[in-house]
């Protein structure tokens, strides 16, 4: 296996997709003369051609709404956003189209779209590039939502989607783009959708968390083992919508205490309906109530000063992690 | 003879609105009969035109009366007035060719050949509609037919027609996509940056813009600056042109031509098609505030596109009264028998209610995620 960043995943899981199916093309702002604003998909272009590796205008609604009409018809584009903030002058083509066409139509028509880009704070760029729409995204029927944290885990899980019958939003982050780590060669390597993933063993405190957040947590776990020889089990959702509940309550039942951790807002989050969850399955199991650490509710703030502390970061869910023990 | 286009309104007693059997003569019209496309065709294809257009018409009027009665739940926009446009169209598509609309899309609908019954049950809410009952009456599909919707967001279908003409070019087919459009769609951002991309791409779309007069209850005096709205094609190099819908033949000739630069050139288009409808915006619509009645009676007079059609097929000998009659009775008993279809239809049971959401769900033997995927509140 071979040691390639998070960036470098993406880009051969596109690759490998691309030249399996002729169906998959990729398509998005910047993706194509430029490699890509953040350079996944560099070299792209030159091994496919312009037919398949596609320039659009800055028009997230029409090439969004466009990539939805293809897909009705059969092909499979995997539409990338320079951020998923970017999206949202796009909801009606991801949140009424992609999601609901299969329904609206009695199940007669497939949308096979994949919507991806980074979604993430944390890179001082204000509150219109830092959204993490998972939550809306997970709220809509009809979407699957991923968030992979790792490059192994973004290569397997991008070439599933790409794969998957229905419409995939996959947010990835600007931060982990350069975060290595060893990704297996094998063209047929896929992560199912909706596969958990036990980032660490431990039997004190679980740390549940998605998206750079697991990194996070990671290093809490570190801290809390080496300094207060607190043994911490970490899991990583992976995926948000399918959620993989069984290994939620496996967590909680084994250290019967929980720390939700994501960059995600407070209010309406993805945590808040895992804290649900969990006190509806394994009430019983718990030995302390659930807590939780989000971005601060507020919209992203610019001065690095203010968004370090914002967002999740290592000594504020220390602080909250040590409430629990 | 009973005049054929204002059933709802004899009912309620209203002998005013009876039409002339008398060819309304038009001012200015352009005989588009000589035309190649419709010189060559053959009586029974005018005829079939002819039945299409009431058909759709004695749908409407009955679905209308089923709205009334209770039978039909939420918005129901109707396209009495604008028989035309859809029918016209679709009569010089080849199987190549694609149809997206807006929310207003039973007479596309039927006008691609689905069956009234399937279009009512839907209305009804039943099983046996189009889409089981998932989406009402402004999210018909029948892709079999390559009729892609219905679409309930003004608009939001301008980018979905787009991307189906690229899948076309992109497969090689030589296709297009026609999308139909209402005039209040003109001021939707996202019809722009279709226009650009489709001519920027040279992909085989045909924006139908209908016009109709009105964005709901909004004239176009009102709601769009720059006359006529099609000329909005010209600033990204598309061509464009304004027709009238009440004219089946002009129609067609209007779609042919553009059907044929898309087909052989692989460019878009945008097609003006001016045209009227009789009912309110939808049936909550009172349509008392904005449009007086005689505007209505004089479109119902004079340019109704039924009566018209009628009139040149009667002076061509193509039809005779009684044959209109029989062809009538025909459309308003199917238009019944799809109302007794549809009450007789069973509800979608509730355990159907999160199928059709995801194909993964419906094909669990194919199935490659795991997890849970529907969440309920409580349990």
């Amino acid at each position: 296996m071979a040691e390639i960043t998070y960036r470098e995943a993406l880009n051969q899981a596109l690759s490998e997709e691309i030249s399996r199916d002729s169906n998959v093309v990729l398509m998005g702002e910047e993706v194509a003369q430029f490699k890509g604003s953040y350079k996944v998909s560099e070299g792209l272009l030159e091994k496919f051609g312009s037919e398949r590796i596609i320039d659009t205008p800055i028009s997230e609604a029409a090439f969004s709404g466009l990539a939805v009409g293809a897909a009705m018809m059969g092909m499979r584009p995997v539409v990338e956003f320079m951020f998923w903030s970017f999206s949202y002058v796009a909801f009606d083509q991801i949140f009424n189209n992609a999601a609901s066409v299969r329904y609206m139509s009695g199940g007669l028509v497939n949308v096979p779209i994949v919507f991806r880009g980074p979604a993430n704070g944390g890179t001082n760029v204000g509150a219109t590039h830092s959204h993490t729409p998972e939550n809306f995204a997970a709220n809509t029927p009809g979407l699957k939502v991923i968030c992979p944290s790792t490059p192994a885990d973004a290569k397997g899980m991008l070439k599933a989607a790409i794969r998957d019958n229905d419409p995939v939003c996959i947010m990835e982050n600007t931060i982990l783009y350069n975060l290595k780590g060893e990704v297996p060669e094998d063209e047929d390597f896929i992560i199912p959708l909706g596969k958990a993933r036990v980032a660490c063993e431990g039997n004190d405190l679980s740390i549940i968390a998605h998206g750079r957040s697991v990194q996070v947590a990671l290093q809490v776990a570190e801290t809390l083992q080496e300094k207060h020889g607190v043994s911490v089990e970490v899991l990583d959702l992976r995926s948000i919508r399918p959620l993989d509940l069984e290994a939620i309550l496996e967590t909680v039942r084994k250290t019967n205490r929980v720390l939700l951790v994501e960059e995600n807002k407070p209010f309406c989050g993805v945590d808040a309906q895992i804290a649900f969850l969990i006190q509806e399955h394994a009430f019983d199991h718990l030995d302390a109530p659930v807590k939780r650490i989000s971005a601060i509710d507020v919209p992203q703030a610019y001065s690095k000063a203010l968004e370090n502390f914002q967002i999740p970061n290592h000594d504020r869910v220390l602080a909250k992690a040590m409430e629990l023990l | 003879m009973e005049s054929i286009y204002h059933d709802a309104d004899i009912q309620k007693g209203d002998s005013s609105t009876k039409a002339s059997t008398t060819v309304v003569p038009l001012p200015n019209e352009t005989d588009f009969s000589t035309d190649s496309i419709n010189h060559s065709l053959e009586a029974e294809e005018k005829i079939r035109f002819f039945s299409q257009m009431l058909r759709i018409r004695r749908f409407e009027e009955r679905s209308l009366r089923a709205y009334q009665q209770g039978h039909i739940g939420g918005f129901l926009h109707l396209y009495i007035g604008q028989e035309a446009v859809a029918v016209g169209s679709v009569s010089v598509m080849s199987q190549d060719d694609h149809v997206i609309t807006a929310y207003r899309d039973h007479g596309h609908a039927i006008a691609v050949g689905m069956e009234m019954d399937e279009c009512m049950a839907e209305l009804y809410g039943k099983k046996t509609g189009c889409s089981k009952g998932k989406g009402g009456s402004m999210h018909f599909f029948a892709p079999d037919k390559n009729f892609w919707g219905g679409h309930g967001i003004v608009g939001g279908q301008t980018p979905l027609g787009l991307g189906m003409a690229y899948a076309l070019k992109t497969k090689g087919t030589k296709g297009a996509c026609l999308c139909f459009m209402g005039d209040g769609a003109t001021n939707q951002g996202s019809f722009y940056e279709s226009l650009n991309l489709a001519s920027l791409w040279n992909l085989p779309v045909i924006y139908v813009i209908e016009n109709n007069g009105y964005s709901m209850g909004t004239a176009e005096s009102r709601h769009s600056a720059g006359e006529p709205l099609a000329r909005r094609g010209e600033a990204f190099d598309i061509d464009w042109s304004v027709h009238q819908g009440h004219d089946l033949y002009e129609v067609r000739s209007a779609i042919h031509k553009a059907l044929s630069r898309a087909r052989e050139n692989s460019r878009p288009s945008v097609l003006e098609i001016v045209t009227y409808r009789y009912r309110g915006h939808s049936v909550a619509d009172p349509d008392q505030t904005y449009r007086s009645k005689e505007e209505i009676e004089e479109y119902k007079q004079n340019k109704d596109p039924i009566n018209l059609f009628r009139d040149k097929l009667l002076k061509e000998g193509v039809l005779t009264d009684d044959k209109i009659q029989a062809l009538d009775k025909a459309a308003k008993d199917e238009a019944e028998a799809s109302a007794e279809f549809a009450l007789a239809s069973p509800f979608p049971d509730v355990s159907e209610l999160m199928d059709d959401v995801y194909w993964e769900t419906d094909n669990p033997e194919e199935k490659s995620s795991s997890g849970t995927i529907f969440f309920e509140s409580s349990r």
